[in-house]
């Protein structure tokens, strides 16, 4: 990148926010995918304008640009992959309005998602969507991939909340999409194309999040099974009894073997699955409604279960959930994971087929996630350290992607694409289908600058 | 673009460096996934939200040292001056990255390459010297060139610090008379009770040494028999925070030696950064310093266990509590000791506990950090201001000297009607009465 582009970048952002050191590209040439590509400048920004006009330089000198939050994505959506300029939005993170009357909030994307949470919460209102980076990735990022979390079963995703948005497109120019109502059929619905569009149609400047009230109070369970029939059959009664719990979160035999011995709640030796189900809503209703949970998994292989009464109780329950991430790694040093999602009631094939293909190819694989809507964490641990492991491990994925596409399933369900997942995207979708969406990337941003090399295994074609 | 081998060349290395240097941690380097979690947990990256200050952008650094990818030059040694190394980040890491020994490592190299920092030099001279340090601060001038002015405040103690490095500041004034001229180096106590080592630190035994008192006062009352060895010096932390390996070096040994002239069933400590600096760093250097760092306990931990807290809850409550609030200092929170200081404040009789938000989130002193800092220190420190108004606590409490004083600052400039104390000053409250 020439002298004269970076004195251009200093004159739009100021020189203290511009650098091309070394340090600077190392740190921001990563992201939880742990690859590294160096971009070649790094640029903090301060306003939609600012953004703008980066991006107008970058079209006239064909620079690709990575909009980048807190870096936290599992899919590669922030590296700079072909090089260009990173451009850091963690900096704007004013919250600029929280509207008690009409629930809504208007925050810049730098904003993270768990500090916008408390902040509203102690409003009475609640953001639900809870991704198991909330304390840290941020809302203009959770946008981008269109982020999930446990509590989406019963709230949704991140889709659902966003009522419209400022954004930066990828020729520079500055538009609004949606507003503050919920009723808005104005036009295209561009909100929903540019939430999980992962940077590659435009940068979100600014976000209108839709807000609800706060449920009252929550009460916790935890449920041991014998087999995970005995599980997902539950999961399936419980909906079937027209409960939606807040979230239903299980563990399978594989995991709970890594944690048995770690977990300050007993768990029997023949436990072969948990479901960690929590209900919210008016403290008078929820004992009555814990009480029909547990009467309704009764007859489904269980061997134990446990109420919270209390909030530490609660966090004892969400405890052994929590220790897992930490343990798997007693099992082998590298961790792919993939969030794949299938039919709630096909979760106990999906596991089936798992500890298959982990048995035909002699990895570990350990899974645990959302068992309410069917989104499995799929965790494959193996040392690339061991000859032709690579290899391997790209058949499993291969396989693991198969089974859940045959089951009528996604290959992701909340992290995206990005540069990990591209190549396994004609899986899931016809070429006529991706080839859509590529003349969309193509006619909104003809010269590919914004976030290239993403989504899409080829590059779109250059328009003339 | 990684390496498959490192290229780090140890040729700085002295042979006889009894430190851990860079290359020891390359194992843990490797371990960081990346995966961002600090970043909600590292005050340094709050303040900036830059991502050289957290610790993943920072271990992304120390291994492109490692792969010869960068050099340690001028830019470098300013983003690893940005990190207190209250160690909030290995707290909350998946695989316990252990950032502050590695940033104390890289702050070592520096130091080698280009010898002590003008304040690393100050501190280092100052803490290396006991009989200097006794000099100055028998004539309460430990930081006079820089002192003006008192603050009107309640204890009177604290003084303005108005160098060009740090404006505004308010630093405790050093005590006349010191704690080893007030506390003999052995009390007997009841014979069936075990004798225990107090390591007092800088700030209780120069600047605080009422607490001191306090401490001792409790375990005589307990019956301890209580040794507190003349030739104890300071912890290391800062000489640590300033990667000055050399000193802590030193310091280690002459601490373990002072402990080693009596029998002790325990070493306890009332200030938090002592804590980590006996108790956790010299774990980070060659030797093996298991006998002494196991005998280290904190004093909430230890008078828990010994059932000091059970004997308080039954004394009748005051009419007139003070209100008051727990700020958790980092070094004793990332040994996860959160519950003892408020089961402790609980249980006395004077105290009515409110917790706090941000109650965990570092008060910014972190070693020599805010000598360089002092802006951000306060940026950081600043956080805990509007929990505490909510709090509507009167009184701040804490272990350890070091966040006392930062706490007092951040409350002057808050303007806030609330003092910063240690729990043992309330315990000493609630036994004077009796």
């Amino acid at each position: 990148m020439n002298n004269e582009v970076i004195e251009k970048l200093m004159e739009i952002v100021g020189k203290e926010n511009v650098s091309i050191e070394t340090a600077d590209k190392i740190t921001h040439s990563y992201d939880a995918t742990q690859e590294q590509h160096l971009p070649d400048a790094v640029v903090y920004v301060r306003s939609a304008q600012e953004v703008s006009q980066i991006v107008k330089l970058a079209n006239q000198r064909h620079i690709p640009v990575l909009p980048r939050g807190a870096g936290s994505g599992f899919t590669g959506g922030t590296l700079p992959t072909q090089g260009g300029i990173v451009l850091v939005l963690s900096r704007m993170d004013k919250i600029i309005e929280i509207d008690t009357e009409n629930l809504t909030a208007e925050v810049e994307p730098g904003v993270v998602t768990a500090v916008l949470q408390r902040l509203v919460e102690k409003q009475g209102l609640f953001y639900p969507p809870d991704p198991a980076s909330k304390e840290f990735s941020t809302l203009g990022g959770n946008v981008a991939e269109c982020a999930g979390g446990p509590r989406c079963v019963k709230y949704g995703v991140t889709k659902d909340y966003i009522l419209g948005l400022e954004v930066v497109t990828p020729t520079g120019d500055i538009i609004r999409t949606g507003g503050k109502t919920l009723k808005n059929v104005v036009g295209y619905d561009l909100t929903k194309l540019f939430v999980g569009s992962e940077g590659t149609l435009g940068i979100i400047t600014q976000i209108t999040l839709k807000l609800i009230p706060k449920p009252a109070a929550k009460k916790t369970m935890l449920v041991q099974f014998a087999s995970i029939d005995g599980a997902a059959e539950s999961v399936s009664a419980i909906i079937g009894a027209k409960i939606i719990p807040t979230t239903l979160e299980f563990l399978d035999a594989s995991t709970i073997a890594c944690i048995r011995d770690k977990s300050d709640i007993p768990l029997s030796a023949t436990c072969q699955a948990i479901l960690i189900i929590e209900v919210d809503g008016d403290p008078q209703v929820l004992d009555a409604q814990a009480e029909q949970i547990l009467s309704i998994v009764t007859p489904f292989n269980v061997l134990d279960t446990r109420i919270a009464t209390t909030d530490e109780e609660s966090e004892e329950i969400w405890k052994v959930r929590r220790i897992v991430s930490p343990s798997l790694r007693q099992l082998n040093p590298d961790k792919f994971n993939e969030d794949i999602v299938v039919p709630r009631s096909k979760v106990p094939d999906m596991i089936r087929a798992l500890e298959a293909i982990s048995q035909k190819y002699k990895v570990p694989i350990v899974n645990f996630g959302h068992a309410g809507d069917g989104n499995i964490h799929v965790n494959v641990m193996v040392d690339l350290k061991e000859e032709g492991m690579q290899a391997t491990v790209e058949i499993v994925m291969d396989a693991i992607f198969k089974a859940a596409v045959d089951l009528r399933g996604s290959i992701s369900g909340e992290h995206g694409i990005g540069t990990s997942k591209a190549k396994y995207m004609s899986m899931e979708l016809n070429r006529e289908t991706i080839k859509y969406m590529q003349r969309i990337k193509t006619a909104l941003d003809p010269l590919n600058i914004l976030n290239p090399g993403k989504i899409f295994i080829e590059e779109p074609p250059q328009s003339v | 673009m990684r390496n498959p081998r490192s290229q780090y060349n140890a040729d700085s290395l002295v042979i006889m460096d009894k430190n851990k240097n860079l290359h020891d941690f390359e194992t843990v380097i490797r371990e960081c996934v990346k995966c961002g979690v600090c970043q909600a947990h590292c005050p340094t990256y709050l303040v900036g939200k830059k991502e050289g200050a957290v610790a993943r952008g920072k271990i992304s650094l120390a291994a492109a040292i490692l792969d010869g990818e960068i050099e340690l030059d001028d830019r470098l040694q300013a983003d690893f001056s940005m990190c207190l190394m209250c160690g909030s980040c290995t707290n909350k890491c998946p695989n316990k990255v252990p950032t502050k020994e590695i940033v104390g490592a890289i702050r070592r190299e520096i130091t080698k390459k280009q010898g002590l920092s003008l304040v690393g030099r100050g501190v280092s001279t100052l803490l290396g010297s006991p009989p200097l340090m006794k000099t100055l601060s028998k004539g309460g001038a430990l930081l006079s060139p820089l002192v003006l002015k008192k603050v009107p405040e309640s204890s009177g103690l604290r003084l303005r610090f108005p160098s060009p490095l740090m404006k505004d500041r308010t630093v405790p004034r050093i005590a006349f008379r010191n704690l080893f001229d007030r506390i003999p180096e052995y009390t007997e106590g009841r014979p069936a009770k075990p004798v225990v080592g107090f390591f007092s630190g800088c700030s209780i035994t120069y600047a605080y040494p009422e607490i001191g008192e306090h401490m001792v006062g409790i375990l005589k009352a307990m019956g301890y028999s209580i040794y507190l060895p003349r030739d104890q010096r300071c912890c290391g932390i800062p000489a640590l925070s300033s990667g000055d390996g050399k000193l802590v070096e030193g310091l280690a040994e002459t601490n373990v030696n002072a402990f080693k002239k009596r029998e002790v069933d325990y070493i306890i400590t009332a200030c938090a950064s002592c804590n980590g600096g006996i108790g956790e760093y010299y774990k980070t250097m060659k030797n093996d310093f298991s006998g002494f760092t196991g005998k280290v306990i904190d004093f909430s931990v230890f008078l828990e266990q010994e059932g000091l807290f059970g004997q308080l809850a039954e004394m009748k409550k005051w009419k007139q509590r003070k209100r008051v609030t727990y700020h958790d200092p980092c070094h004793l929170k990332t040994q996860g000791i959160t519950r003892a200081p408020r089961e402790f404040l609980k249980s006395l009789p004077n105290v009515e506990f409110v917790e706090m938000e941000s109650a965990d989130s570092c008060c910014g002193l972190g070693g020599t950090f805010s000598v360089y800092h002092y802006d951000e220190s306060k940026t950081i420190g600043s956080r805990k201001v509007a929990g505490l108004i909510e709090s509507e606590a009167t009184h701040i409490a804490t272990a350890c000297p070091g966040c006392i004083m930062q706490l007092q600052d951040i409350v002057n400039h808050a303007n806030l009607p609330v003092k910063a104390v240690h729990i043992l000053e309330l315990l000493a409250e609630a036994l004077a009465q009796e």
